[in-house]
């Protein structure tokens, strides 16, 4: 393993975690729920009366975030490298098992971790374990 | 308008700047912590990191509590068991994360910025998601 010190950014990495972490926080003490990306939008798809309204507005608050990005300068690298087959299969995989395993890097990942979940731990665990080796086999032993 | 809309925005506004800060919304930079075994970038490790460590106190303050600062009920996940379906779940987002570098949150904050491919990935989302609640469904009747 060779580290990148060059890619490497502890700094922005730090703060910008903490700004989740503090966005996370505001959203289970002031609305009592998990903010929880995937579940989120996917109760987006079984609408419930009275359960839709919050859910717009949390993805409208991400969606729009680099609006209000734009107002201080121009916008961080967004360097996507998956060809449009790669990323319709990426998306599709990753809607249908977020939704299976109740979570994503942001619901198990930060909010579950934060409360010492065992099954959040056991899901991040797994998707990190899953992604590295998916991307070793794409990079180093397929070259794509 | 009721507060806890306007607390629901801010906490998903927040959420956004901090995924644009952090670099996680570049899917080369996701890729590059994923990829162990070539150049990498530690810096995602960090970034949860610095997300767990606010988490942690503020989950810390709402044990015991029935209601949020906004009295909305505290609904956190009641669910304690491993099951196959969380672990088989987990283990197939990683497939999917690792093969573009998108994870939800990020692909709606690339969304938003305007990327096409970024559009494309939450279109195939969105379709894996209502995918999931058919196959629901078709269980619940069976």
């Amino acid at each position: 393993m060779t580290i990148d010190w060059i890619a490497f950014t502890p700094w922005t990495a730090l703060a910008g975690g903490a700004l989740i972490g503090l966005a996370a926080a505001a959203f289970v003490l002031l609305n009592g729920r998990i903010a929880g990306i995937s579940g989120i939008v996917g109760g987006l798809l079984s609408p419930q009366k009275g359960d839709i309204l919050w859910r717009i507005l949390f993805v409208a608050g991400i969606v729009l975030a680099p609006l209000l990005w734009l107002l201080s300068g121009p916008l961080p690298d967004m360097q996507i490298d998956a060809s449009y087959p790669m990323l319709i299969v990426a998306g599709l995989i990753v809607g249908i098992s977020t939704r299976y395993g109740s979570g994503c890097t942001s619901g198990h990942g930060v909010c579950g971790i934060s409360r010492l979940s065992p099954r959040s731990i056991v899901a991040t665990l797994a998707f990190m374990f899953t992604g590295f080796v998916t991307v070793y086999i794409m990079r180093h032993l397929l070259g794509i | 308008m009721n507060k806890h809309f306007i607390s629901a925005f801010i906490s998903g506004l927040v959420f956004g700047l901090g995924l644009l800060v952090s670099g996680m919304a570049n899917p080369d930079k996701v890729l590059s912590f994923l990829d162990l075994a070539g150049a990498w970038d530690p810096s995602l490790a960090l970034v949860m990191a610095g997300a767990i460590a606010v988490g942690l106190v503020a989950f810390a303050a709402i044990k015991g509590r029935t209601h949020s600062l906004l009295g909305e009920p505290l609904r956190l996940p009641a669910k304690k068991d491993l099951d196959l379906r969380l672990i088989m779940g987990s283990l197939g987002f990683g497939v999917g994360w690792g093969l573009a570098g998108f994870c939800p949150g990020p692909a709606l904050v690339a969304l938003g910025a305007g990327a096409p491919k970024a559009a494309v990935f939450v279109a195939a989302m969105l379709a894996g998601m209502a995918i999931y609640e058919l196959l629901e469904k078709t269980r619940a009747r069976a």
